[in-house]
């Protein structure tokens, strides 16, 4: 570490501070800052040349002045001290304590940026994860490794919901449940509370590290936070062994955090003034989770996105939805509907849900189920947009028959209590009740062995 | 040989491009800066300064420290043992990365992307003799590369001239030398079973030649609707969710081609994972072998450095064409496009350039084109006809296709296979959609189909794609005012449309029957739904009202078809054809005795 302080800044601006006349300064490399009234500061170097260097504050440049601060290079990245001490502990964006409880001491220190995984060293995820809800489980299925965001909008209650597939998410094969890594950018005080709350209410506080960020927080942190808690996400399953599910919210006050900085930095705009890496700047987030060969733990990822005007092809979910391996939506139209949890299921998709159910992750008949109450629904959904133009009385019975199962299925498939936690077993038994609505020669998508065995009329 | 090695210090690092004060630098050379030995590229010169583009990670860097510039350009490694490996976008070899430094890539391994110690059966070329002159790319012998492949051992650049000696068969390392030439300066030097080609640089061949033959994908929607040429272009557009990747690797499994190369660029780790546990157990349906022997990947994940990422592309590419000069025909499917553009804009936005559309350079437009333009089907130097066709998925954000990448794409290419979130959302997949695809090379494509399948093939590819058109009006009326406002004759359009989207164009990559069909089969079904369509409309013209025809059984049986019958079994599909038309002309005969006994 180097003693020497620099009082050469020459010009400060939101959350960077330039200074001259350093030493070379290796690029990534951590600085502390001490301002005119002797508060400390961490700091990146995102810019460095022979003379001068870019820091990006984390605390944010507010109150700084140029002739009384002192830059102090530490020779190290950004690196966190990770042990199994870890768990139940709330941390800030850069891995300082927030719980008024003595920092992390280890001799395990990783640098917060980690590095690509080869994908030689990776396994395809391919075991289930019950989730308790059949929107998921039956439709979406989540499997260990995978990355699945909640794209929302604002308002709608996707805390609720991720809340919900903490507490419910369970490993089909295996005792025992996950670790929870909680990172939290930009939120308001109510929802961190709220998703402590309940953390604390359903007993896994102690199997969980919460990285928080509130609103009122410095922007430049959020840069910093996924990172960090990715970080002990990857210390915690590929390490020790754990299987981790990691909960993001939100990805948007990440991006708005990127987009203030790079528009400081003066990087070239792209879409809606977002820099042009966004793209592989969420990548590097997203890609770090998955599974790795012969290594017991897995990573999965569920971060939310709140979509700016329930936009979907806004940058943010836009980019996410190229990366992640599908996307749960919530429908506004759901939600005043009063349906909980409100999942539309049609824009809606889990990439990795084909290898992770059937025979012999959940039952044989899931898969062909799954399609055939998609077909449905997508038809469905076609009538009910014909019938509100011509009115139902025009219908013939045939159509009406999917306007009342449409019905059936918004108000008993998708809707469920937050304290519901259905079974793959009674999510299917559920679709085979509304399956049943219809004659089984006009059920194309299962199979005849599926009717007879598992149709309502047909079985004895 | 002792080359003089030039140093140059590191000035300043920004993000992934780092600038030198090194005089004498050239564009294009290879660098390995600072400590680390990461490896760069020199993109521009400005006065004693070079600017750097690093293919990894440069944290840690520090200004001062040196690099050291290796007076060549980015080159790959070319010779046997290729296939069925996994590169990263400057071709080092993945497996061996993951043996050697574990899960995660380590910064400043140089690893050689062909193995020195396999060796390899070769059988020198009985044509050669001593004192031939060689040219670059001409054949000196064989290698059995795998069970399926003769990897030819082709004449390297700097080694053309007269043959001195030549190796008798035997098996080689890769460094064993298997011959001598005399180059034109009066050099010596030594041939050997690998060469270095500067990926930026087209391979030569003797002169570029016309598609004669369609592509076949065993995909209906593409094979007899968009069909793209061997040694032609094609883009695969899609918003994210409309089955892009699903239909590249359905691509890269059932096509005909000789080798399949599948460039990752910028996508997800999880999805060439899915390549490389799946292709291993498959078999190449032309073959029967493992289809892995003839694939190969380059994989630059999106978490993966991002200037990697733009030189992966054209890995790929010289790859393909070294296959190409073996007088193979090769696919490659590059995926994504647009993220290869992205990093091109990332670059090019850090160099402070003018940026002209939503950021992306002035030169995206170029710069795409003459990537497009190294596919093609030539004259090889030495070893006949090859090509290489080439695919790009395009990712355009929020599915709008009027966005740079998407646009420029689809001045260059021939085929466009334009996937849509509408059909995707409804299910109906492959999603592509007929209204906004289009393929330059009908007429082409129809010559190979007339003499291989059906002389009838490009009417009925025209009835069907006006019926789907007419569908698309019928079905904005009923929108409007319902079904009851069209005429039975209309009613029959739309079913009959109906019946060729899922009994045509829909096509299941996950069912073992319909995942692939052959032309012929892919003919028939056609075959089947147009009779269908023509007959039922002569019999409504004779008075039969349309809800008599939309009873028939065998309008599900006609959709099933594609499920019940493989590709092996069109003698099937032939009866079942046969059989629909006697079903028509008995209505015909029931419903004029009706008419009768009524009157």
């Amino acid at each position: 570490m180097s003693e020497k302080e620099y009082r050469t800044a020459i010009s400060a601006r939101g959350g960077l501070l330039a200074v001259n006349q350093t030493p070379g300064v290796a690029f990534g490399d951590r600085v502390m800052i001490r301002d005119h009234r002797d508060r400390c500061r961490n700091g990146q170097v995102i810019r460095s040349s022979r003379s001068e260097v870019l820091i990006q504050v984390f605390e944010g440049t507010d109150d700084l002045d140029l002739e009384t601060t002192w830059v102090r290079f530490m020779d190290e990245p950004l690196e966190i001290s990770l042990s199994p001490q870890l768990l139940g502990r709330v941390f800030n964006g850069i891995g300082e304590p927030k719980d008024d409880r003595p920092p992390i001491v280890s001799s395990t220190r990783r640098n917060v940026n980690g590095s690509a995984i080869n994908p030689s060293a990776r396994t395809y995820p391919r075991e289930f994860i019950q989730t308790g809800i059949s929107t998921i489980d039956g439709l979406n299925a989540l499997v260990r490794g995978q990355k699945l965001p909640v794209f929302s909008g604002s308002g709608l209650p996707h805390n609720r919901l991720v809340a919900q597939v903490v507490r419910q998410a369970r490993l089909m094969d295996e005792e025992g449940g996950f670790l929870i890594v909680f990172a939290a950018m930009g939120v308001s005080y109510a929802d961190a509370r709220f998703f402590e709350e309940d953390f604390t209410s359903s007993g896994v506080l102690g199997n969980v590290v919460m990285y928080v960020n509130l609103a009122d927080d410095p922007p430049v942190e959020r840069l910093a936070l996924p990172r960090v808690a990715l970080t002990a996400a990857e210390y915690l399953a590929f390490d020790l062994d754990y299987h981790v599910l990691v909960v993001m919210t939100d990805i948007t006050n990440y991006a708005e955090a990127l987009r203030e900085v790079s528009t400081a930095k003066g990087d070239v705009p792209s879409r809606k003034g977002y820099p042009g890496y966004l793209y592989s700047d969420l990548a590097e987030i997203y890609e770090r989770s998955g599974r790795i060969r012969d290594r017991h733990g897995s990573i999965t990822l569920m971060p939310v996105v709140t979509m700016p005007s329930d936009d979907i092809t806004h940058p943010i979910p836009d980019l996410t939805g190229y990366i992640t391996e599908g996307q749960i939506v919530l429908s506004r139209e759901l939600d005043n509907q009063g349906i909980y949890p409100p999942v539309s299921v049609l824009p809606s998709l889990s990439r990795l849900m084909k290898d992770g159910i059937g025979k012999d992750d959940t039952r044989e008949d899931h898969p062909r189920v799954a399609s055939q109450l998609y077909a449905l629904y997508a038809r469905a959904q076609e009538i009910r947009n014909l019938a509100s133009i011509i009115g139902a009385e025009e219908l013939s019975e045939t159509d009406r028959r999917y306007l009342a199962f449409a019905d059936a299925f918004d108000g008993r498939f998708v809707r469920q209590g937050e304290d519901e936690d259905r079974s793959i077993v009674e999510t299917l038994n559920l679709a085979w009740e509304l399956l049943s609505m219809f004659p089984g020669d006009t059920l194309s998508r299962v199979s005849e062995t599926d009717l007879a065995k598992y149709r309502y009329n047909d079985k004895r | 040989m002792s080359v003089q090695s030039r140093q140059g210090i590191i000035q300043e690092i920004n993000g992934p491009i780092v600038t030198l004060s090194f005089p004498g630098a050239r564009m294009g050379e290879q660098v390995k800066i600072g400590e680390r030995a990461l490896v760069g590229e020199v993109i521009a010169l400005q006065g004693e300064e070079a600017v750097v583009q690093a293919y990894e990670s440069t944290e840690g860097l520090r200004p001062g420290e040196q690099a050291v510039g290796l007076d060549r350009p980015l080159s790959v490694e070319l010779g046997p043992g290729l296939l069925g490996g996994i590169f990263d976008g400057i071709q080092r070899p993945l497996k061996k990365m993951f043996l050697k430094a574990g899960d995660h890539i380590p910064r400043g391994l140089v690893l050689p992307a062909l193995d020195r110690e396999l060796s390899w059966h070769f059988v020198p070329d009985p044509e050669l003799t001593i004192e031939t002159n060689l040219s670059v790319g001409m054949p000196l012998g064989t290698v059995q590369e795998t069970e399926t492949i003769e990897h030819r051992i082709l004449v390297a650049p700097d080694r053309a001239g007269q043959l001195l000696e030549l190796a008798p068969e035997g098996d080689y390392q890769l460094e064993q030398p298997i011959g001598r030439v005399r180059t034109p300066d009066g050099r010596i030097r030594k041939l050997r079973l690998y060469h270095h080609w500067p990926v930026r640089t087209p391979r030569p061949f003797r002169r570029r030649d016309h598609g004669v033959a369609p592509l076949i994908t065993g995909q209906r929607i593409l094979d007899t609707f968009f069909p793209l040429l061997k040694g032609s272009k094609g883009a695969v557009p899609g918003p994210f969710g409309a089955g892009k990747t699903m239909l590249q690797q359905q691509i890269a499994r059932w096509s005909n081609a000789d080798i399949v190369i599948y460039v990752g660029c910028g996508e997800r780790g999880n999805e060439l994972v899915d390549v490389l546990e799946r292709f291993p157990k498959l078999e190449d349906p032309y073959t029967g072998r493992h289809l892995m022997e003839r694939t190969l990947l380059v994989a630059n994940t999106s978490n993966m450095p991002v200037v990697a990422r733009e030189a992966s592309i054209y890995v790929g590419l010289t790859l393909a064409e070294y296959y190409r000069d073996q007088g193979y025909d090769v696919l490659m499917l590059a995926d994504s496009t647009s993220r290869w553009a992205e990093a091109l804009r990332e670059v090019s936005g850090r160099l402070g350039q003018m940026p002209v559309e939503e950021g992306y350079p002035a030169y995206l437009a170029s710069r795409l084109a003459a990537v497009y333009e190294r596919a093609g089907r030539v004259e090889t130097v030495g070893c006949g006809k090859g090509s290489v066709t080439l695919v790009g998925a395009v990712s355009p954000p929020g599915g709008d296709f009027s966005e740079p990448v998407t646009a420029h794409t689809k001045e260059i290419i021939q085929t466009f296979w334009a996937l849509s979130k509408e059909l995707a959302d409804a299910g109906h997949y492959p999603a592509v959609d007929w209204v906004g695809s289009f393929s330059e090379h009908v007429h082409v494509a129809a010559g190979w189909w007339h003499r291989e399948v059906d002389t009838g093939w490009e009417r009925k590819r025209e009835s069907a794609l006006a019926l789907l058109s007419r569908d698309a009006e019928l079905s904005r009326i009923v929108n409007l005012v319902g079904p009851e406002a069209l005429s039975s004759a209309q009613r029959w359009e739309l079913e009959s449309a109906a019946l060729i989207k899922e009994g045509v164009l829909q096509q299941s990559a996950l069912d073992p029957v319909d995942n692939f069909a052959s032309p012929e089969k892919q003919f028939l079904l056609l075959n089947i739904m147009l009779t269908i369509y023509q007959k039922g409309a002569e019999l409504i013209e004779t008075g039969v009202p349309v809800q008599e025809l939309m009873k028939l059984p065998l309008l599900t049986r006609a959709r099933r078809a594609k499920q019940s019958y493989s590709s092996q079994q069109t003698d099937k599909l032939r009866e079942m054809l046969d059989g629909f038309i006697q079903e028509f002309e008995q209505v015909r005969l029931e419903y004029t005795r009706f008419e009768e006994t009524t009157r």
